[in-house]
């Protein structure tokens, strides 16, 4: 029992700081480079992002594992997936709107435009192709949660100030941010070591 | 751009090359402008998976823009996406295994491209057969150009090398082909590609 624990911290040390989405998978670059400008859009993203990734990779897990590999139809996995996250996140857009409208006006925004984003797709896909447990693709999901909202707050503090700074003319606004990016993931290799699986 | 038969098709490629250049120009879908360029072979893979896709979209596109009822759009757009990214996928892993495994993830993420899905709501959806499919062509070479010039870079001074082909003796910069020297490259030349255009804008 406690080493299924262990298996599981480690999934999730290893897809937030050693896998890092953002520094070591590039993925959700686009947002990353878009939402990064102010810190509190940053954390309204990071909490959006984390819940909706980990009830999409619960629900893409339920449906494959359940429908798409007794019928033998996982090369549609695709299609399925990009129409699971979809439909889940427009399905909370409405709920939403309806039941929670505080929380409507602050994070729904971000709702509208994560639901086809490669962040989130990139989830479930993984968690098919590496055909993890329903605990460890939550325990995935979760990690690269933490991992985007890690990054996506640290790059938000540094723009921040970025934005005072003298920067040479041609290099404004997204080729800093990629040189800055580069700078942290060279940081961030420094963890590779942290877990040896 | 609504009017499409005043505008050449050798202006529709190099628009898609030049000015709309989807990564230094547009600075979208710029996963795989890292991710894979740490060689040449497989970034003109990549760019030439995505050039594929984006003109098979358009042209699909283009061809079923009266049955689509304006209200769904969204969704068919996305299902052709899915559609022809899902050959694609099983295409590259039947014919290129060995590149397949490094960034199988990647070409089945080219389904959530921003650039794709804006091409075919911006221009397929709007124009006819001839004129999307010359849009998709540019737009994709500029993807395929993007790619190989970053890639070229990255494996010319991180490996010493250019299509696997040992080219430089001298001890490579290692740190082009690790994660954090795709970012510097990537700045690097989106900043080069800026300080051109304003150069060639202001002598105008």
């Amino acid at each position: 029992m406690s080493n299924e624990f262990i298996k599981l911290f480690e999934l999730i040390i290893a897809a937030s700081l050693i896998n890092n989405f953002v520094f070591t998978r590039f993925l959700g670059l686009c947002i990353f480079f878009g939402v990064s400008k102010r810190m509190e859009t940053a954390v309204g993203m990071s909490i959006t992002f984390t819940s909706v990734m980990m009830i999409s990779a619960a629900l893409s897990w339920l449906v494959f594992t359940h429908v798409m590999v007794p019928l033998d139809i996982t090369f549609l996995k695709i299609i399925v997936f990009i129409g699971i996250v979809a439909g889940f996140v427009q399905a909370t857009d409405t709920i939403m709107r309806k039941v929670a409208r505080v929380l409507y006006y602050k994070l729904g925004i971000y709702l509208a435009l994560i639901s086809t984003n490669c962040i989130i797709l990139a989830v479930p896909l993984i968690n098919a192709g590496e055909r993890y447990t329903f605990f460890e693709s939550l325990a995935f999901a979760f990690g690269s949660g933490i991992g985007f909202s890690l990054a996506l707050i640290i790059m938000a503090s540094i723009r921040e100030k970025l934005e005072l700074a003298d920067v040479p003319e041609p290099f404004k606004g997204v080729p800093i941010a990629f040189i800055v990016t580069g700078l942290i993931a060279l940081a961030f290799t420094g963890f590779s070591g942290l877990i040896r699986i | 751009m609504s009017q499409a038969g005043k505008i050449s098709y050798r202006e529709l490629v190099l628009n898609g090359i030049f000015k709309e250049n989807t990564i230094f120009k547009l600075a979208l879908s710029l996963c795989p402008s890292i991710a894979v360029t740490n060689n040449v072979r497989n970034g003109v893979l990549m760019g030439a998976a995505v050039l594929f896709v984006q003109v098979m979209v358009n042209i699909t596109i283009s061809l079923m823009r009266n049955l689509i009822h304006p209200r769904i759009r969204l969704p068919i757009f996305m299902l052709v996406i899915s559609g022809w990214v899902t050959v694609t996928d099983m295409t590259m892993a039947v014919f290129a295994p060995a590149a397949y495994k490094q960034m199988g993830l990647y070409i089945q993420l080219i389904v959530a491209f921003a650039s794709i899905l804006a091409r075919a709501e911006m221009f397929a959806s709007k124009n006819t057969f001839v004129p999307s499919m010359f849009d998709g062509i540019g737009m994709g070479a500029g993807f395929l150009l993007a790619l190989t010039v970053i890639s070229f870079f990255r494996e010319l001074l991180g490996k010493g090398s250019l299509w696997g082909y040992q080219i430089i003796n001298a001890k490579p910069l290692l740190i082009l082909v690790l994660p954090a020297g795709g970012f510097f490259a990537v700045g690097l030349l989106m900043g080069f590609f800026n300080w051109i255009s304003t150069k060639y804008e202001g002598r105008q």
